[in-house]
């Protein structure tokens, strides 16, 4: 048995790719091994800032020989062929086999392999690692790089130590040989060190100032830093994020407590906790009584021989920071968040869409109109209307210009600070939200309208503008904002046709009507479509009645605009249904229905008819559907309710209302519903009767979204369909029986479709 | 100090120039740096720049952030395999002892849109405080780096503030004669940076980027790519003040930045296209793509 060391030191390393770059190198490792025919015991795998290693124990001395064989050309292929097989597997012709392979004869060769030394396989590995090793970014560098194939490393790459059981493994990668030397610290450790064998190098690492094992570091961080606070009487504000990276920056971790001045705790303790973690990897602690302390805590990469050098040091930098910080908390303060919001003007929110303001006045409209409606209950019209006002106003602010994540954040303790309603601070604060899948999602009233006439109003516009998603490509995040949309829709229940929405939105918009050139920029599209598209007779007569057509083409980017964002909504309804586990069949089943536009009732519908579905009713009706929905397909049959004969019309709609329109279709009715000419059989007639009572009792449930009831009546058709196939001859040699049976099977399967369109569903 | 810097790279050999005569926001955007950083031939350079940031203006009241500062530059091309060692043995020479602070290199890359370049490096922290930037150039105008630079840029004034132990930058001695960084600076941070934020005339900027970007194209249709660089870096500057003047907002500010890449893109690309076929004679395993 061996024990295997190998060492890549390298430049430092970002921290935050060490987790990943040991998994590689354990994976790409392993990966040779196995390819070898070895099996790899127990692998340990370290990383400091400066190098990762492996120690791969127990390895056996040398591969176990093995029996291969090999297929060559066909019994009577050119002698060229045959010799190059041979060659390829050091034989000679005569020891080659010959084998019937498909009837062909075929040469094999069967040799045996011998066991290879465990050297040669690891030094053929150590290469192949190297290579092969994928890193999130990786660089050239040095004079090799004058050539683009040179090796590409996350940082340069200083040396190799490989060592089987204690022996140098003998490699040369792109000019830097394997050995037995590495470093230690940077700073408490001068030239180089020999590491002896996997054995012993964790510890003359340890001698050198370096600790290697990464989790040693983390430990020594954590319980540093929670000492260090401890000792100071305060406690340490955990942050395990923090301690990983901090200890992907170090080799000889020491955490070190300083104080910052007292002062700076009037500004937001967010705003210190940002500043430290992210500017400057700091821990910050709390008193006893649970609030922010004036201290910080840092993590030195070495034992200083004048630790308060560093820590005064440190202090600078954050003071520094924190200085900033409080210049922005007070400078933003002097304005009220109206008077910044005025700011908004300035800023362009999309070059065809206008300013940020005035997608404000767009929301501040969009947000009153969610409450007055009443889709958004219990909340106060002004109040949501005021929030959505100054909402935006703290991008202009200082604070945020220089920590954008504090987006919302500020707009929210500003507000405070100048006395708003702690409703509209909130919706302030918290109208970004939803962002992303495991956010916290709203519920204050007051918020969500803010938050949700936020989200649509940018769908929309981009929408209109045709700037949509495309592959990988969202600049807007549209598809963030319609998950956003779908998840305060059903958190919150909130109920609403997208078609009265868009209404409203597009009555918002037609306050200034375009020219031309304003609208062919905006729209990108242009007066000839309204011509195209039949809107209007000619270019003159647009120009005529100019104000009629450009509101009708309005009208018609509206319409066009509205369907888009409502299928994208279902688009991402759907994604995310299947996300939760819902199958997208039974999402399209119940989107197949068509003019569905209130996502909380379509979902309702889905997840009903997933538990249907999930029922033995369920699948049997479904196979009852599919195969009445096939004999109809088959006979290409189109019941005769819905075929009205005899009018001469070729839009029967064109006659509604004529006395010989209703009779016909009465008629026509009649039959379809099984006023027979013959009296049916057993099953027939169950069904007819179980259609009977299902049917319109289905149509009802689904009218009052009781869509639990409207599975339990389909439900009660599942025996009598079953019975029926199993009784009745469809294709009766009576027509009349016939024609009434696939009418019957028709009318079974519109009865079931007005549910779901179960022939979307798989299975 | 700087004097110090100059001895020490001039002994590892770098020439030593001075800085480029235009306002620009970093020392990388020197021709010394960026047109050098093309081509296969070494290059070892260390030079003072003066750079302008116009949102970094703290009207003189931060202790550290500045409109105006200057950097120390040094461009070591193919990046030589000591070149940590070397930035290291630098610190010592001007008097920072690695035993006593602690050194850090924490991961910094750097990408100039802009400048169609991209690099490796980290940020280099003298407890905590980043006082030098460390780049390895992996792209520059849109073409490969071959061989790849070696960028090191020091913050003189924080370095000095370290040396010397003080808390606010304008407290630095500048000389031995009792002269301090604030006495030379501080009037001109309070009036660039009422300027910079409030005053400067956004309708004359926005001109003035649209000349520069005329110009640029004018000097490229003449192949003086080096003329069309520099506009490049007029219309850079000219966009810096026009965001300290808080004129462009976030979706603008993509489209003024593309225009301005495209401006120093185009200008690199022209010098490295003219420049291919002599570096390809003397370098025959080098090629420009």
């Amino acid at each position: 048995m061996a024990d295997f060391l190998l060492e890549l030191r390298c430049e430092e390393i970002p921290a935050r790719m060490q987790a990943g770059a040991r998994a590689e190198l354990e994976k790409l490792f392993r990966r040779e091994m196995e390819a070898a025919g070895v099996k790899p015991g127990e692998l340990t795998v370290w990383s400091t800032p400066r190098r990762l290693a492996l120690i791969a124990r127990g390895l056996p001395t040398e591969t176990e020989a093995v029996r291969e064989e090999a297929k060559g050309p066909p019994v009577g292929a050119p002698d060229k062929a045959v010799e190059g097989f041979c060659r390829k597997n050091g034989v000679s012709r005569d020891q080659l086999e010959v084998r019937e392979v498909k009837g062909r004869e075929t040469y094999f060769v069967e040799k045996n392999v011998a066991g290879r030394p465990m050297v040669r396989v690891v030094q053929e590995a150590i290469p192949e690692v190297i290579r092969s090793f994928s890193w999130p970014k990786s660089m050239r560098w040095g004079e090799a790089s004058i050539s683009s194939g040179s090796t590409r490393w996350v940082r340069p790459l200083s040396s190799v130590v490989a060592l089987l059981d204690g022996d140098v493994v003998a490699v040369v990668t792109d000019g830097l040989a394997s050995g037995r030397l590495t470093r230690g610290h940077r700073f408490h450790s001068e030239g180089e060190i020999e590491i002896g064998s996997a054995d012993d190098y964790a510890a003359t690492l340890r001698n050198a100032f370096v600790i290697v094992d990464h989790e040693e570091r983390a430990s020594i961080i954590r319980e540093g830093a929670a000492k260090a606070a401890a000792e100071a009487r305060l406690t340490l504000v955990e942050d395990e994020g923090l301690v990983v990276e901090n200890a992907g920056l170090t080799e000889w971790p020491v955490p070190l407590l300083g104080r910052f001045d007292e002062s700076y705790l009037d500004v937001p303790p967010e705003v210190i906790q940002l500043t430290a973690r992210v500017n400057q990897k700091y821990f910050v602690c709390e008193d006893s009584a649970g609030k922010l302390a004036n201290a910080f805590i840092c993590t030195a990469n070495l034992a200083s021989n004048d630790p308060a050098v560093v820590v005064d040091g440190n202090r600078k930098v954050l003071a520094a920071r924190l200085s900033d910080a409080r210049f922005f908390w007070e400078l933003d303060q002097k304005k009220t968040l109206e008077e910044h919001a005025k700011g908004l003007e300035r800023i362009t929110f999309h070059e065809k869409l206008g300013t940020v303001a005035d997608k404000v006045d767009r929301v501040a409209k969009l947000a009153r109109w969610l409450v007055e409606e009443g889709i958004v209950k219990d909340a106060d019209p002004d109040m949501a209307e005021q929030a959505a006002r100054l909402a935006k106003a703290d991008l202009v602010t200082e604070m945020v210009g220089e920590f954008p994540e504090l987006q919302g954040l500020m707009g929210g303790y500003y507000a405070r600070a100048e006395g708003l309603p702690d409703a509209v601070a909130d919706a302030i604060r918290d109208h970004y939200k939803p962002v992303g899948q495991g956010d916290e999602v709203p519920t204050s009233p007051v918020t969500v309208a803010v938050s949700l006439a936020d989200k649509l109003d940018t769908l929309f516009q981009f929408f209109l503008i045709k700037e949509r998603p495309t592959g990988s490509k969202d600049p807007f995040a549209l598809r963030r904002a319609a998950i956003a949309v779908g998840q305060l829709l059903t958190k919150n229940n909130l109920r609403f046709r997208f078609r009265d929405l868009f209404e409203f939105l597009a009555d918002v918009e037609e306050h200034q009507l375009p020219s031309e050139s304003q609208w062919r920029q905006k729209y990108d599209c242009s007066f000839e479509e309204l011509i195209e598209d039949g809107f209007a007779p000619s270019m003159d007569a647009i120009h005529k009645e100019k104000e009629l057509f450009t509101g009708m083409l309005l009208g018609v980017q509206h319409a066009r605009g509205r369907d888009d964002v409502v299928e994208f909504l279902v688009d991402r309804l759907k994604v995310q249904q299947r996300e939760a586990g819902v199958r997208h069949d039974l999402i399209d089943a119940v989107v197949a229905l068509g003019g569905e536009d209130d996502l909380v009732r379509l979902l309702a519908r889905v997840h009903a008819l997933k538990a249907f579905m999930e029922t033995e009713d369920g699948t049997n009706l479904l196979a009852g559907y599919k195969r009445a929905a096939n004999i109809l397909k088959k006979e290409d049959w189109t019941a005769s309710d819905t075929r009205i004969d005899g009018l001469g019309e070729e839009d029967p709609l064109a006659l509604a209302g004529k006395p010989e329109f209703d009779e016909t279709m009465r008629a026509a009715q009649a039959q379809g519903r099984g006023d027979l000419s013959y009296t049916p059989e057993k099953a027939e007639k169950a069904l007819i009767d179980a259609l009977d009572d299902a049917a319109p009792k289905a149509e009802q449930a689904v009218e009052e979204e009781r869509f639990e009831d409207a599975m339990a009546a389909l439900a009660t058709l599942r025996a009598p369909i079953d019975a029926f196939f199993e009784d009745v001859t469809v294709n009766d040699d009576d027509p009349a029986k016939r024609k009434a049976r696939l009418d019957l099977l028709s009318r079974f399967t519109r009865a079931v479709g007005k549910v779901a369109d179960f022939s979307r569903i798989e299975g | 100090m700087i004097l110090t810097l100059h001895d020490f790279w001039a002994a590892n050999g770098c020439v030593i120039l001075q800085p480029y005569d235009m306002r620009m926001g970093a020392g990388t955007f020197h021709t010394a740096t960026t047109l050098r950083a093309l081509g296969p031939e070494p290059w070892n350079a260390a030079f003072v720049q003066p750079c302008r940031r116009p949102t970094d203006g703290r009207y003189g009241e931060n202790p550290n952030r500045l409109q105006h500062y200057y950097q120390y530059q040094v461009i070591l091309k193919p990046s030589p395999a000591d070149i940590q060692e070397l930035y290291l043995d630098s610190l010592k020479a001007i008097g920072i002892d690695p035993l006593r602070h602690d050194i850090r290199f924490v991961e910094d890359d750097w990408e100039s849109p802009t400048l169609g370049a991209w690099g490796l490096g980290w940020e280099v922290w003298c407890d905590g405080m980043e006082v030098t930037q460390f780049t390895y150039f992996q792209q520059m105008g849109g073409f490969d780096c071959k061989p790849v630079a070696g960028e090191l840029t020091y913050g003189l004034e924080r370095l000095a503030m370290y040396i010397q132990g003080v808390d606010n930058v304008y407290e630095l001695a500048f000389n031995q004669h009792g002269v301090s960084y604030g006495e030379v600076f501080l009037e001109n941070e309070k009036q660039m940076s009422k300027w910079n934020f409030e005053v400067a005339d956004t309708d004359g900027l926005f001109d003035l980027f649209a000349k520069a970007e005329a110009e640029c194209r004018n000097a490229l249709e003449n192949d003086v790519p080096i003329a069309a660089y520099e506009q490049a870096v007029e219309a850079s500057h000219v966009f810096n003040l026009l965001q300290a003047r808080g004129v462009i907002s976030v979706q603008e500010r993509a489209s003024y930045m593309g225009r301005v890449r495209d401006l120093a893109r185009g200008s690199c690309e022209k010098y490295a296209e003219q420049m291919a076929e002599r570096w390809q004679a003397q370098y025959p395993e080098w090629s420009l793509v």
